[in-house]
């Protein structure tokens, strides 16, 4: 699926990269452990997490993820933002907890099984 | 940028200083490595492990170490990776490797590291993996990826 259709259907605030909104989501990882994520992440998928500091990018840019969601009106820190910028990883805001999150997602992605 | 020598089978060669504590710069070193693979048109698959390999020891590196180095071999038949850091050491690696065992303080946990699975995720995403270590001198890894021929496939 579109990255676009998600973030119209949820409503994401997007705070950075805006021009690779076109691109697929494949699937999604949940998870505020960056090792975990390193691990257990997968090409093209999105990060719902609620992990705010600037490593957040290099481990979606390194993992090739779809994008960065921070949930629960989480702030990117400063540098963060200004990284995710530099670096064009897709990085946006909402206000709905991961469970809730991770849930519409899968539903959007995967009809059938949900 | 990369150095190609012509008398040795290597298909690229270099190494990469990482500074301890400094996390602000994080994930550049194992940026640039998986720029260079991705490059030289290395297969998906081998650029993605080298990048969870470089990236774990770097923030190894950042986090515990004073000084490190990554270096990268590039061969025909395989990747290489070693890492060297100057620092602590660690004194039980059948401790260190296991999941969930970490010293990572609160600084380094607020970050979103200390999870104690970064020399796991080394070991899984390699195909070759050596780990030694002198306590107050430093800390070893090694860590091989074989690259798929074209023809076995
Ligand atoms: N280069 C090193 N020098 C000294 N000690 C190290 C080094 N690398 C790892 N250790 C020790 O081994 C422990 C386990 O390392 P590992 O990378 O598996 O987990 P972590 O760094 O604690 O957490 P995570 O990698 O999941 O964020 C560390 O907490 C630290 O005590
Ligand atoms: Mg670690």
């Amino acid at each position: 699926m579109n990255l676009e259709t998600i973030v119209q259907a949820l409503q994401l605030r997007v705070k950075s990269g805006r021009d690779r909104l076109g691109g697929e989501v494949r699937g999604g990882y949940v998870g505020d452990l960056l090792s975990d994520v390193m691990a257990n992440s997968r090409e093209g998928d999105l990060w719902i997490t609620r992990q705010i500091h600037q490593n957040i990018v290099a481990v979606a840019s390194l993992k090739d993820l779809a994008g960065i969601i921070l949930v629960l009106g989480a702030e990117p820190a400063a540098d963060t933002l200004e990284k995710a910028i530099r670096e064009n990883i897709p990085l946006f805001m909402a206000d709905l907890p991961a469970f809730e999150m991770a849930g519409r997602i899968y539903q959007m992605i995967c009809p059938r099984k949900a | 940028m990369g150095a190609v020598s012509a008398c040795e089978k290597w298909l690229y060669e270099n190494s990469f200083p990482v500074d301890g504590g400094n996390f602000d710069d994080a994930g550049r070193v194992s940026g640039r490595i998986k720029t260079i693979l991705k490059e030289m048109g290395i297969e998906n698959d081998v650029v993605r492990m080298a990048a969870v390999i470089t990236y774990e020891s770097e923030i190894n590196i950042v986090s515990y170490a004073r000084h490190g180095m990554i270096r990268l071999h590039v061969l025909p038949e395989y990747v290489e990776i070693e890492v060297v850091d100057e620092g602590p050491g660690i004194s039980d690696i059948r401790l260190a490797m296991q999941q969930g065992w970490s010293t990572a303080t609160d600084k380094i946990r607020e970050m979103g590291f200390g999870a104690g699975m970064g020399l796991n995720n080394i070991r899984n995403f390699s195909d070759i993996f050596h780990i030694s270590s002198d306590v107050g001198s430093g800390t070893r890894l090694k860590m091989i990826i074989h690259i798929q021929q074209e023809q076995n496939r």
